[in-house]
């Protein structure tokens, strides 16, 4: 394993010393409009402000979050596996997402926040230098700030989610290693430049006017194209299409899927930074959209499949949650309720028509729900955000034209679904040449949970 | 002495334990499994994937008993098992050579 490892970081360090030479400029410049600003602002305005509710709200949305992914994701994913490779799945989601925690701390944090950029921030905040008790983060509101570290957290339970979402397209066939591999080069190559263009100050995304609320480029696209890239390189699960391949618990399946629910509030009204009526708009946006899509996904499998399953319903919601993301700081309870009703539709299309279009065994459906339903929220987001169809007209509503919105909303899908499959190619051949992606035909048979951990989920 | 087996579904369990005491026989095992026969099996569907479920599950019942009790007892367990419907199962039987009871060694009938 050091073998491996020392290249990567390498790698890392070549990564950042390209990045680094394009970027020398953007601090000084920044410093120079801060100093400028600053001045300006000394005389009118009072100390920024932070608000103590504020900050509760943002460390209890940051705990929601973490809480989608464990146990919320774990056991979405866990239930839908075989029974032998449930423990691999749980492993796969906790370890990747403690392993970019870290990775975060160390460097994510400084390259996607630490400044101004195109696309990437900068190197001032490595290991946290210069965020302290008394460093502050930006709000949506002027002057109203947050302790950096509530911003630091929060933002690092994004990242993690992210990668622990892709675990679901290679699941039952992947080497443990090659996940961890693979989840810190995307990570570090992929997540913190879409990050930064879609959220950072002075990225590319954000000033083309893009509206992404919470994520839905930045998670749920970039995810599902990973992970659809993934089931690609990696390969079909042996027996795929032969031997049944059921689901081993869907109970569990289902209460993971409502944990996800209820920690979204904290992803999506969390990103509101603020307690205010944003968040409530995103919080009413986040409930009836989920509630829509499982009416939908129901609906649609009692049409064409004849019942409607437990499955669906927990489909359902997933795919709601996920359209409804990057909308939910900019549409109306109306506009929601069709973006998640479509969501439910379309998703379901994704799962079966399109997944048998693309020939690729991802496992759990990564890209059928998270991709689609990410992209397909992104677009609409362009047209609900409009004034007259009850959204908020983003920043500048009485210039809001769904056409032109519809347009930046499509670059950034597209630049997202460029960038994030081919730096998951790049990485997934990194990871095959240095640990192999795979594990033996033997041991996917035997099960990953005792071939790759020593330990069996149940004993009966 | 012969070794009565029969498959039956799961849910008519009770009725022929009922009906075997109401003959007599004194002792019954019992095992679930799975099969296939005439009776058709159900599809699943997990999201865009279908499965075919052929084994389908039933009880397996096994009684030995005296060469006298033979006919009841397979009478017994036709009458109670049946709902007139495909897979209501079968009834095999088997010569037994030797019957112990293990606790005192009686053999033959009387273990029975």
């Amino acid at each position: 394993m050091k073998k491996p490892f020392a290249i990567l970081l390498m790698a890392l360090g070549l990564g950042f010393a390209g990045i680094g030479i394009a970027q020398e400029a953007a601090p000084a410049a920044a410093d120079a409009v801060a100093v400028a600003a600053a001045a300006e602002a000394a005389p009118a305005e009072a100390a920024p402000q932070v608000h103590k509710g504020d900050v509760a709200w943002m460390l209890t949305a940051t705990l929601l979050v973490l809480f989608m992914v464990l146990p919320g994701l774990a056991l979405f994913y866990g239930g839908l596996v075989r029974a032998k490779n449930m423990l691999s799945v749980l492993m796969q989601v906790m370890v990747v997402f403690s392993l970019i925690s870290v990775l975060w701390a160390i460097y994510g944090y400084s390259l996607a926040f630490g400044g101004e950029g195109l696309i990437i921030a900068g190197f001032d905040k490595l290991f946290l230098s210069g965020v302290t008790m008394d460093s502050l983060a930006d709000t949506f509101t002027d002057n109203v700030k947050l302790p950096e570290y509530v911003f630091v957290a929060f933002q690092a339970t994004f990242a993690g989610i992210t990668c622990a979402l892709i675990v679901g397209s290679f699941a039952e066939r992947i080497k443990f290693s090659a996940v961890l591999l693979f989840s810190a080069i995307w990570f570090t190559f992929c997540y913190l430049p879409i990050a930064h263009m879609v959220w950072g100050a002075g990225g590319y995304l954000l000033d083309k006017g893009a509206l992404d609320f919470a994520g839905g480029t930045v998670v749920h696209i970039n995810a599902g194209v990973a992970g659809l890239v993934g089931a690609y390189l990696v390969g079909k699960r042996i027996g795929y299409g032969k031997e049944a391949m059921t689901p081993h618990s869907l109970t569990l399946t289902m209460v993971g899927a409502s944990l996800l629910w209820v920690g979204w509030f904290g992803f999506n009204a969390g990103s509101n930074l603020e307690a205010t009526s944003g968040a409530a708009l995103a919080f009413i946006n986040t409930l009836v959209a989920t509630a829509a899509a499982v009416l939908a996904w129901s609906l649609g499998e009692a049409i064409f499949k004849g019942k409607p399953s437990m499955l669906g319903a927990a489909s359902g919601a997933v795919a709601g949650l996920v359209a409804i993301t990057p909308a939910c700081g900019s549409v109306g309870p109306m506009g929601a309720i069709i973006i998640g009703f479509a969501s439910g539709f379309v998703c379901l299309w994704g799962v079966n028509g399109l997944k048998k279009m693309l020939g690729a065994d991802d496992s759990l459906d990564v890209f059928g729900v998270h991709g689609v339903g990410g992209i397909l929220g992104a677009l609409l987001t362009g047209v609900f955000t409009a004034p007259s169809l009850g959204g908020t007209g983003g920043a500048e509503p009485d210039a809001f034209s769904i056409a032109r919105q519809v347009m930046i909303q499509a670059e950034g899908v597209v630049i997202t679904i460029v960038w994030s499959a081919v730096v998951a190619f790049i990485a997934y051949k990194i990871a095959d040449v240095l640990v192999g992606l795979r594990v033996p035909e033997d041991e996917e048979r035997e099960g990953l949970d005792i071939a790759a951990h020593g330990e069996s989920a149940y004993h009966y | 002495m012969k070794l009565v087996t029969a498959i039956i579904k799961p849910f008519k369990l009770d009725e022929v334990r009922e009906a075997l005491a109401a003959v007599g026989v004194q002792g019954i095992t019992v095992t679930e499994v799975k099969g296939f026969g005439r009776q058709k099996g159900h599809t699943e569907l997990y999201r865009g994937a279908e499965y075919v479920v052929d084994f389908l599950p039933k009880v397996k019942l096994e009684a030995a008993v005296k060469d006298e009790l033979v006919e009841q007892t397979i009478e017994a367990i036709e009458k109670s098992a049946s709902t007139g419907k495909i897979g209501d199962g079968k009834i095999f039987v088997f010569d037994l050579e030797q019957v112990i009871r293990i606790r005192t060694g009686e053999t033959g009938p009387d273990a029975l």
